[in-house]
């Protein structure tokens, strides 16, 4: 029962970090149908910079702005020098540019900060808490906590603002939301910064438990990317709903079936869902049959 | 009579295209005369078998106008089939490479029969799970496939006695294969089967209504180039004797991505073109291996802004550019599809 309740709590803990990527996804997904292979290596990035900026005794709480500061500009520069230069924006276009994207920010995260692993202490201590005689770490909480919150101002972003009601303009009709008033072009660059934001948080909160190095990002996308398409591409609490979902199966096929297989959970889901329900749990089933 | 005349200029640049690939391929053949040592000869091995590699996704991507990710998982489902059947069970390589090949071909028409039938990106995403599951079969079938430690001690080709273990005899195996591989495309392209692809990445709506099934167009070009991949992991696995599954991983079937881009996609001589760089490349920047990523990346960034049909459509565009139509040629311009 200990154990069952330790794997839960695991899972639900790795599962909102899922869901962080996942929602990213979604954003960029819901603005120009691509896929975002970016997403991972910012979510690295953004654990990377905060882990050396804390290594160069900057105060914690600083290291973490930093580190969403510079993956909003890094993203902004992609989205401003690289993709709006694309001649034609369709989905394959920006998908295959972004997978350079990927490769560079990468890379040049690699060149700069090193290939060493970063860490970063848990933000309320490391000492494990004890909950009903379970003993959790608490950056678990921080975890759960921030991955609701970011989940909660993004829905409410979408919903109640001005800002988001005219990306959301642009995502379903660009030359009737232009016709409106609105610029596409802003509505794209603010994307990419929403996505890198949540990505560089996402990277933040996660490094206590993990630890983090420049390849550790595009595993997560990977997975990110699963838990957006199980729980519908392009709908947001679907992004959090496939996300905690993946965690808590991959903790649970970990910790009962084989450690050795965990990898491949998120991916076996992928396909499931592409196979029997491409529009994933949440998704409105607008998917066409050739 | 202007029928006539049109039919001889196709004539015409169809023999300037044949003498440019007999002089390619003679050039090829020339590489074991220049190559000083062995370590240089066998590189030109792995360019022929990237060259299956990319000349495969080329199909699925320049001309299919889907991305797949999973070349070098079926690049391993090949080696491993063709490996550990030859070096557990005794099956000769030569029945392994046949074996590998249906193997590969198989796969993708399991994978590919669900996922070509939804309308935009999906066979990226299915490729992409399925790569990542293979790469965690490799490293973890232990009994099977060695873990992570690799397969070690794959028996050479062999026939009638004599072994493809060197690299001057595996060299003559290697160009064949890529030589078979180019005259395949190229028979490809110019016939039905070729112009319905090149008709479906156009449009699949115009294709289909004039009656060429874009499912079925698509998922062919995926077995095809599965099948290429499959045979690039034979015989990549009995000339290296040894197969580590980092080879197949994820990142190598992005990379391979990049080079299709690199290459030129839609391009009858992308593949070589991208299977140069993706042999010289790493060799070139030795030093700073540490740059290779980035070299590649920003190559693949800059290629795709300014030059969209890749290096192989580099000499079309500035011919255009220049203004100089000197040739009525009509060479197939890369377009993204929708």
């Amino acid at each position: 029962m200990d154990q069952f309740a330790n794997l839960l709590l695991s899972g639900l803990s790795t599962g909102s970090v899922y869901g962080l990527v996942a929602l990213g996804f979604n954003v960029i997904f819901k603005s120009t149908g691509a896929i975002n292979f970016a997403q991972g290596e910012w979510v690295m990035m953004g654990g990377m910079v905060a882990a050396a900026a804390y290594a160069a005794h900057v105060p914690l709480g600083l290291a973490a702005l930093c580190a969403i500061v510079a993956v909003v500009m890094v993203a902004l520069f992609s989205e401003r020098f690289i993709v709006r230069r694309l001649a034609v924006q369709t989905p394959l276009a920006v998908t295959l540019i972004m997978i350079a994207v990927a490769i560079c920010t990468k890379s040049l995260v690699m060149l700069v900060l090193g290939k060493n692993a970063f860490d970063l202490p848990g933000f309320t201590g490391s000492t494990p808490v004890d909950v009903f005689g379970l003993r959790v770490h608490p950056q678990s909480f921080w975890i759960v906590g921030v991955a609701a919150v970011v989940m909660l101002v993004t829905h409410w972003f979408f919903a109640r603002t001005i800002l988001g009601k005219a990306m959301r303009a642009v995502a379903a009709q660009p030359e009737a939301a232009a016709l409106c008033g609105i610029e596409p072009r802003m509505a794209l660059a603010l994307s990419f910064a929403l996505a890198a934001c949540i990505g560089a948080v996402a990277g933040v909160i996660i490094t206590p438990l993990t630890l983090t190095s420049f390849d550790h990002g595009t595993v997560l996308g990977f997975k990110g990317f699963s838990a957006a398409m199980l729980g519908g591409l392009g709908s947001l609490p679907g992004a959090m709903l496939g996300g905690v979902l993946l965690g808590l199966l991959e903790a649970l096929a970990g910790g009962w079936i084989s450690s050795h297989f965990k990898d491949a959970v998120a991916f076996v889901a992928l396909l499931a869902t592409l196979f029997w329900r491409p529009s994933g749990i949440l998704g409105r089933g607008a998917v066409d049959r050739v | 009579m202007p029928p006539r005349i049109a039919r001889a200029t196709t004539l015409d640049i169809r023999r300037r295209r044949v003498r440019a690939a007999v002089i390619v391929w003679l050039l090829f053949a020339s590489w074991p005369l220049l190559a000083g040592n062995n370590y240089v000869l066998s590189l030109g091995v792995f360019f022929f078998i990237n060259m299956l590699l990319i000349g495969g996704l080329n199909l699925v991507m320049g001309y299919g106008g889907q991305i797949s990710l999973c070349q070098a998982g079926f690049f391993g489902l090949g080696a491993y089939i063709s490996g550990v059947l030859s070096l557990r069970y005794g099956v000769p390589p030569f029945l392994g490479v046949l074996l590998a090949l249906l193997g590969s071909t198989l796969t993708a028409f399991l994978i590919g029969l669900p996922a070509l039938r939804l309308r935009g990106h999906y066979l990226a995403m299915a490729t992409l799970g399925f790569n990542a599951i293979l790469s965690v079969l490799f490293v973890e079938l232990v009994p099977l496939t060695g873990g992570p430690n690799g397969l070690a001690g794959i028996p050479p080709f062999a026939l009638v006695g004599f072994a493809f273990d060197t690299p001057a005899r595996f060299f003559w195996l290697a160009w064949s294969a890529g030589l078979v591989l180019m005259l395949l495309v190229a028979s490809l392209l110019a016939s039905r089967a070729g112009r319905a692809l090149r008709a479906v990445s156009g449009s699949e709506v115009a294709a289909d209504s004039m009656g060429i099934d874009p499912f079925h167009t698509k998922l062919k070009a995926f077995m095809f180039s599965a099948a290429c991949a499959g045979v690039a992991g034979a015989l990549y696995a009995h000339f290296n004797q040894y197969a580590s599954p980092e080879t197949f991983s994820l990142s190598t079937s992005v990379l391979l991505v990049v080079m299709v881009a690199l290459g030129g996609w839609g391009h009858y001589w992308g593949p070589v073109l991208g299977a140069a760089l993706f042999t010289a490349v790493p060799e070139l920047l030795h030093r700073f291996q540490d740059a290779e990523l980035l070299v590649f990346g920003i190559g693949m960034v800059l290629v795709l802004l300014y030059l969209p049909g890749g290096l192989a459509g580099a000499p079309h565009r500035w011919r255009k550019l220049l203004g100089a139509s000197r040739h009525s040629e009509v060479v197939p311009v890369a377009r993204l599809p929708r």
